[in-house]
């Protein structure tokens, strides 16, 4: 393709690797995601995927479950196209590539094919209603303006990221540890957040009721405009989810990082903010009165020293409040504990938004995250659809069959997605699927036994 | 007689002698001798009302576990050992085809009802859903703190017979969490877990409320769960299927009663519905025996409140609805307001509103039915407070339980103008915020009367009694309650004489 001719709109769709040189324009825009579609978009993984192993030959296998999931696209000009279904991968590539949709996401997979839903009955024996549907979790960094001061709204950035990282880091420990799951993928949402796809076969067949106690169990922070301190730890001990999220991760967090990257004592203002937390007013003044007096020369940062002094003060003893026993840690937790979307887990139709796609806004791909080095992730070099294109044109043309993006920025999110998430999770299938195929057979033979 | 044994039971438990808690999953089929069928009913209804009465009373649960013990060893023995389990599960069928019932009408009933009682006719009076509400409650309560009374063992075949997959934590298990179990346990603010605690290992899909409390814990899948939380989860699988039987129930007793028998029908379940086993106020006593000159004062003085209401309306208003008529009328009939005096009082109200002429066509016919002078000659019992308390007024009614229905300001004012000081009130309120409405009517009793009353108002009756019974002597209090108690005492009736009300 000739790149003045996809500036300019054109539909001819060939690589010219004569102009490898020339810099495409950054940002995003339809011909781009045009051709993302045709060349870089990884069908045939996220087929196998959403198929938990009902593509294969084996006689367990249900034909008939890829085409009842449902789909959504929203197009440019925000028309939004829900109940979408497709029988297969080829039927998969091609409507999407025909809609070029502008972010595609993902619904749970129906007792029926979702396009066909109006030929069932709401009531009764022939319903229409969601069958199976992953846990997931939706974390966005906005949730926690009320304790960055780097950035606000749709912002983010090396000294706020970190607390997407520490919401890695927990929820994953606990789905993995206390709730016993396996097939977890962690997606960066391509601007500002995380989502998290549990796929084992026992999340994708939780109830809402279940869904939502496992939120309830992970929600610690309940913000509302009336309350100055959000985060209330009774009880004379942690639990041990929320004990192991502190030592393991949080405390770390807030006094190696936090404390200076967003300098949570640096001003009065921000100082009041913490002080207003302290449930005894008299230790609070005690606190205000000592950093009123700001003793220059000091070489130690503000925020460290100012902190060694309010946990000093709140763990000395002196102070026997009922309030002040867990006051140290709901700070901490107040500051850094993961803030999930509860609407977006509780509900088994909720939809949630494909990985792989390319986010309109910041025109950066929608990869997945590994949660055991995602402190090494680093949201602002996560590849760009523009820089992805540069990289197809610039590494000439492939071998017949080979997959493009192979020879970009985007192969290694393939690569780790296949390896670290997909092929334990197909291998998984096949043996649920096999037996429980086997213990039917099992079944059978003996009810026909005399 | 033979019970039919379940298969599984007979194989673990009941061989080794271990007694098992019946989950009443089906009706037995028995033979039950027509007085077995109303004797072991009562029975299990004081069991019930005495839960009922420990519960309105805020007693904790080790309190409530003794207080079953204690009432189901005082009602529900048999001399032959073998016939406790009969006696049990029978008296529970009787009671659920009391309290099946509830207004409106039913789908018609498709199956053939499964109980084969003997020659066994029954007229279910239509009845509120609250007395069903009540019935699965009490019965749930009894279940429960049965279970807890249960024998590990026997525990673990109650969780086998409701096919709960909790398998009980090994004490090696135990080992390796106990400082995780300690520390949940502590999160919680509960009793920390001792080296014989006993734990189940659930999957944690079983018990979302706990996973949402984070009042487990949790690992690979699986909830470790105290044995407290384990009662909460049985008893709430009792109670759903109760609940569940209880309609089926009521489905197949309205197709069968329509269909057969609408002629000879027995009121002996009627009357055990709204029956109250406590002292028998039927009958005036002598020292409660009330002219009508003195009415006015012994209104004031020593009605409770509900009754207090109703009378200053009807003073008010000059009228009272049907409810209120009968609650009032049947309260003054148990006063000891004589049946010609009472003739006159309504008389005279009602005239000024109605005429006197009306009153004798349409309202003296109901008074003397009350007295048992008419019709059927029933003499009808003053309401308890749990029919009252049951009652729900609506537009210009009176009746009912004030402490339940009358708003805070309401029932603040009519405090106030009964005599009770503003802290008094403030724990009579606490009490309401709670439902504990007849703890409710103690308070207010202890507070006018200045006298603790341990033994709780059940029946307005017995708050009338009990006061006159205070203000006529001027003796110190401690006597006093030691009077009322052995009074009570005395005044239990012997089931013959419960009998005799319901011919």
């Amino acid at each position: 393709m000739v790149i003045e001719e996809a500036v300019n709109g054109k539909d001819d769709m060939l690589i010219d690797g004569q102009m490898a040189d020339q810099v495409l324009p950054s940002g995003f825009n339809l011909n781009f995601l045009n051709l993302y579609y045709a060349k870089l978009f990884p069908y045939g993984d996220i087929f196998k995927w959403m198929s938990y192993g009902n593509d294969g030959k084996h006689p367990a296998c249900d034909k008939s479950y890829f085409g009842r999931r449902e789909l959504s696209f929203t197009l440019e000009n925000d028309i939004y196209l829900r109940f979408l279904s497709f029988n297969s991968v080829s039927e998969l590539e091609k409507g999407i590539r025909e809609k070029c949709p502008f972010k595609i996401d993902i619904g749970p997979v129906y007792s029926v094919d979702p396009s066909k839903r109006h030929a069932y009955a709401q009531s009764g024996e022939n319903v229409f209603k969601p069958v199976e549907r992953e846990l997931i979790f939706d974390i966005d960094i906005t949730d926690y303006d009320d304790v960055r001061y780097c950035c606000s709204g749709a912002d983010v950035c090396l000294d706020c990221w970190p607390l997407m990282t520490a919401a890695i880091k927990v929820i994953n420990t606990a789905l993995r540890d206390d709730f016993g799951f396996r097939h977890i993928l962690w997606v960066y949402s391509g601007r500002r957040g995380v989502h998290c796809w549990v796929c084992d076969g026992k999340a994708r067949r939780l109830t809402n009721e279940q869904r939502a106690a496992i939120a309830d169990y992970f929600r610690v922070y309940k913000g509302s405009e009336n309350s100055k301190k959000k985060v209330s730890l009774t009880g004379h001990a942690l639990h041990p989810f929320l004990v192991r999220s502190y030592t393991e991760v949080l405390k770390d967090l807030f006094e190696q990082t936090l404390l200076s990257s967003q300098q949570i004592f640096s001003t009065e203002d921000r100082c009041e903010k913490v002080l207003e937390m302290i449930p005894d007013e008299s230790v609070a003044a005690e606190l205000r009165g000592r950093w009123q007096k700001r003793s220059s020369g000091s070489k130690d940062d503000i925020n460290a020293v100012r902190w060694e002094h309010l946990k000093h003060t709140l763990q000395s003893g002196r102070h026997k409040g009922q309030g002040l026993r867990r006051c140290v840690e709901e700070i901490v937790f107040s500051f850094s504990y993961p803030r999930l979307d509860m609407e977006v887990s509780k509900h088994m139709n909720h939809l949630l938004k494909a990985p792989f796609c390319v986010h309109p806004k910041t025109g950066r791909v929608c990869v997945p995250i590994d949660p055991v080095h995602c402190h090494e992730f680093d949201p602002t070099t996560v590849p760009t659809l523009s820089q992805l294109l540069q990289e197809l044109n610039s590494g000439g043309m492939g071998q017949e069959g080979d997959n493009d993006w192979d020879r970009t920025s985007l192969g290694e999110s393939v690569r780790f997605f296949r390896s670290s998430f997909l092929e334990p999770l197909l291998k998984a299938c096949k043996e649920e699927m096999e037996s429980a195929y086997n213990s039917k057979l099992q079944q059978s033979k003996n009810s026909l036994s005399w | 007689m033979e019970i039919v044994r379940r298969p599984q039971l007979k194989s673990t438990a009941i061989d080794r002698g271990v007694p098992t808690l019946p989950l009443y999953r089906s009706a037995p089929s028995l033979e039950v001798r027509l007085e077995d069928f109303e004797l072991y009913a009562i029975d299990r209804l004081r069991v019930l009302t005495g839960i009922s009465d420990g519960l309105s009373r805020g007693k904790r649960p080790e309190e409530m576990e003794k207080l079953v013990a204690e009432l189901w060893k005082a009602n529900m023995r048999h001399p032959q050992a073998s016939e406790v389990m009969n006696k049990d599960i029978i008296s529970h069928f009787v009671l659920r085809l009391v309290y099946c019932r509830t207004y409106g009408l039913c789908a018609l009933s498709l199956d053939y009802c499964c109980f084969h009682f003997l020659a066994y006719r029954v007229r279910i009076l239509a009845h509120r859903e609250d007395l069903r509400k009540w019935f699965l409650s009490m019965e749930t309560a009894l279940f429960r703190y049965r279970f807890r009374l249960q024998t590990a063992e026997a525990q673990r075949a109650v969780l086998a017979e409701f096919q709960l997959p909790y398998k009980a934590v090994t004490t090696s298990e135990f080992e390796v969490i106990k400082d995780k179990l300690t520390l949940v346990a502590r999160s919680i603010n509960q009793t920390l877990p001792t080296a014989d605690a006993i734990f189940y290992k659930v999957p944690f899909q079983e018990v979302p409320e706990l996973v949402a409390g984070r009042r487990v814990f949790l690992s690979d899948g699986y909830a470790y769960v105290a044995m407290n939380q384990v009662v909460s989860l049985v008893a709430t699988q009792f109670r759903s299927l109760l609940s569940k039987a209880l309609t089926l129930t009521n489905r197949k007793w309205m197709s069968t009663i329509r269909e057969q028998e609408k002629d000879r029908l027995t009121p002996i379940v009627e009357a055990l519905s709204t029956s109250y086993v406590g002292p028998d106020y039927s009958v005036g006593r002598e020292f409660g025996e009330v002219s009508l000159k003195d009415i006015d004062n012994v209104a004031k003085s020593s009605f409770p409140l509900c009754m207090r209401h109703l009378f200053d309306k009807l003073r008010e208003d000059h009228h009272l609805k049907h409810w209120g008529r009968m609650q009032l009328g049947l309260f003054l009939k148990g006063v000891g307001l004589k049946l010609d005096d009472a003739l006159a009082f309504w008389k005279a109200e009602f005239s000024q509103k109605v005429g006197a002429e009306r009153f004798d066509k349409e309202y003296a016919y109901s008074i003397r039915h009350n007295y048992g002078k008419e019709g059927k000659r029933v003499d009808y019992t003053p309401y308890s407070c749990q029919k009252i308390i049951s009652l729900t007024p609506s537009v210009g009614d009176h009746h009912g339980c004030p402490y339940r229905h009358f708003s805070e300001e309401n029932l603040r004012a009519a405090l106030c103008k009964m005599g009770v000081n503003s802290g008094g009130v403030e724990d009579v309120m606490d009490k309401v915020r709670h439902k504990h409405y007849q703890l409710a009517c103690t308070l207010t009793f202890e507070a006018i009367h200045g006298c603790p009353n341990d033994a709780g108002i059940n029946h307005p009756n017995q708050y009338f009694s009990d006061s006159q019974k205070i203000l006529k002597s001027k003796v110190k209090c401690l006597r006093i309650s030691f009077l009322v108690t052995s009074v009570i005492d005395l005044e239990f009736p012997p089931i013959s004489t419960v009998h005799s009300l319901h011919p």
